[in-house]
């Protein structure tokens, strides 16, 4: 194993031709439903891809398939070059995973586990990735330093998870994997998540692969979106893209006489022309709005089912994310 | 560090021993947790307390025509069935730790399912050690007739203690595997309280009927308390015994085939164990348990 870890450590930076993330064919079964079928993607070196779907897509499902904490039906899976249902513990050094923390840990103290969790990283480091990430740097770069002698189970929601996301982070990963990251936070906690998310990819080129139901949230941090229905990918691309896929659909509001229009087409210059042609002075506090990201997924998700009871995550999810869209 | 240290940290860091290292320092470092905090010293303390209470009134009181005094017999007794409970308190923190994703987590660790249950064991053992120590030494101040003053006693005491740990231990991990929620630990409670009764710890094992002496000779509580007899009792105590006998050969066997059979299974159940554990796994547990409460 000792051989074995230091050959993997050594090629650790070129993976299938780039590629971090080679999924093919993934298909995942329980009893006789499908949860995923089909699934196909790749994610390249320091790429950010956010898994998008409603309640019971098969996010979770296959965020765990790539963790190697769940076995899959069929398909072919590669992380960082190794199938995870088979990868050894050098593979997972070099795998971060940001786990919801409920109560563990509860009478450790904030810099006494982290510190802790890092000493497990330290076989793993090479000439090129220095591991663990030094305590109190990590403590600062998640805003913890303050809390650093304080008892876990004091912390507040928000703190919990930073400091979930510290551990995840400790042993300085080339993949990260997070699950619904920013779930129970208020608006504050989620902003400087977000903040965080950026930095690492941007001065750490960490590839991230991230679910989430929020949409504004998958268009603020990723770099790609996937959208996940019904246990498959109905979408993959940049939010433009995705946005762009439902051009034709712009929404066209106005008032005249008192009374409020709204109307849906493909052409939207040519038919405000003919709004003002017709009307004239009449139209009043006139708004177009372009397709959005929004409108793509309701669409597709709409069309391709919503892939089991989400039940009322699944409403709320996408209600916040429309609020969130159409306040910018 | 500049290169040069870091080359030699790698060098002398190995995956497997830096495991156990760091499961090493986590036992220890909750070992002090436990002793640190309020809730945690109560429940050291309590259970001690409560049987040298007992045992205080017990202390005059003879057993039968023997000459033996009831708080003679009983102190190594209860000392032999505690050390037994490590089984008990092994699995119930399996088991909690489960529920909660601390083993979540040293999954998503490299080498950390290792390293936590070095940590456990630590933890675990050395909790009992103490508790034991906190019974024991109030213990001897309180009760006469207890033939403590020989090192053969101390060795009797750390053979059969090391031995009883190692049969008991693994055991509770197997338990602690198995239970699905912290719930279900409860059933566990039933079959120990009727293994103490029939083991001869509150009573010599001699007045029982015969039947329930042969079920009582399978368990490692009777084997434990019979070992601790033999170190802390004066040497003509030994008539109260099956077969006028401390059994010395006898109990290595049998606590060594709890062992055997402990430390053969219990890397197979944990390992199993931790292989369906998942995020999704903990948070359904999760919902579980605060639906409980609430």
């Amino acid at each position: 194993m000792n051989s074995e870890g230091k050959g993997l450590m050594t090629t650790n930076t070129s993976d299938d031709g780039g590629f971090v993330l080679d999924v093919e064919g993934l298909r995942m079964r329980y009893g006789t439903t499908d949860v995923l079928r089909e699934v196909t993607f790749r994610a390249r070196h320091g790429e950010v891809v956010a898994l998008l779907g409603p309640n019971g897509a098969g996010k979770t499902t296959t965020i765990e398939i790539l963790e190697g904490f769940r076995m899959r039906s069929a398909g072919r899976v590669s992380v960082l070059g190794t199938d995870p249902a088979h990868a050894d513990e050098a593979w997972r050094a070099r795998v971060g995973v940001v786990l919801q923390s409920w109560r563990d840990h509860g009478k450790w103290r904030v810099r006494e586990l982290l510190a802790h969790f890092g000493t497990y990283y330290v076989p793993y480091a090479t000439d090129t990735v220095r591991r663990p990430w030094d305590t109190d740097e990590l403590l600062a770069a998640v805003g913890l330093s303050e809390l650093a002698g304080d008892k876990i189970r004091t912390l507040s929601g928000g703190q919990r998870r930073r400091l979930d996301v510290a551990i995840g982070l400790v042993g300085r990963p080339e993949l990260l994997f997070l699950d619904e990251p920013t779930a129970g936070l208020d608006p504050r906690a989620r902003h400087e998540f977000h903040a965080l998310v950026n930095r690492l990819a941007a001065e750490h080129r960490t590839t991230i692969l991230l679910t989430t139901h929020d949409l504004a949230e998958a268009e603020k941090l990723a770099d790609r979106i996937m959208i996940l229905s019904g246990g498959r990918i109905v979408a993959d691309g940049t939010a433009d893209e995705l946005a762009r896929r439902t051009a034709g659909a712009d929404e066209v509001r106005w008032t005249c006489g008192g009374r409020r229009f709204t109307h849906v087409t493909a052409e939207s210059t040519r038919f405000v022309r003919e709004l003002f042609r017709e009307h004239g002075e009449a139209i009043g506090e006139l708004e177009v709005r372009r397709a959005s990201l929004e409108d793509t997924y309701m669409t597709l998700v709409h069309r391709h089912g919503s892939g089991g009871p989400g039940g009322p995550g699944e409403a709320a999810g996408a209600g916040d994310a429309r609020a969130a869209v159409t306040s910018r | 560090m500049n290169a040069m240290n870091a080359m030699n940290a790698r060098a002398a860091a190995n995956p497997t021993s830096t495991a156990l290292r760091a499961g090493w320092s986590r036992g220890v470092i909750e070992l002090r947790q436990s002793f640190t905090n309020g809730a945690d010293l109560v429940s050291h303390l309590l259970w001690p307390v409560m049987m040298l209470t007992a045992l205080y009134f017990m202390r005059d009181r003879e057993f039968g025509s023997s000459g033996l005094l009831l708080g003679t017999l009983a102190l190594p007794s209860i000392l032999g069935m505690n050390a037994a409970m490590g089984m008990v308190t092994m699995s119930q923190v399996l088991t909690a730790e489960r529920e909660d994703g601390t083993l979540l987590r040293a999954k998503a660790t490299p080498g950390g399912m290792r390293s936590y249950v070095t940590g456990k064991v630590i933890t675990v053992a050395g909790g009992l050690v103490a508790d034991l120590a906190i019974l024991l030494i109030p213990g001897m101040l309180l009760i006469d007739g207890l033939a403590a003053g020989s090192a053969g006693s101390w060795l009797t005491l750390a053979w059969v203690l090391a031995l009883g740990m190692l049969a008991t231990l693994p055991i509770g991990a197997i338990l602690g595997s198995l239970f699905p929620s912290a719930r279900g630990q409860g059933l566990i409670q039933l079959p120990v309280l009727a293994m103490i009764a029939i083991s001869g710890i509150f009573y010599p094992v001699t007045s029982l009927p015969d039947w329930l002496q042969t079920i009582a000779q399978a368990t490692p509580i009777y084997w434990l308390g019979l070992g601790m007899r033999s170190a802390f009792l004066p040497a003509d105590a030994v008539t109260v015994e099956i077969a006028d006998s401390w059994r010395h050969l006898e109990t290595a066997a049998v606590l060594g085939v709890w062992a055997a059979v402990g430390l053969a299974l219990a890397p197979v159940v944990l390992r199993r164990m931790a292989r369906r554990e998942s995020g999704s796994g903990v948070a359904e547990r999760k919902e579980k348990a605060l639906q409980r409460v609430g």
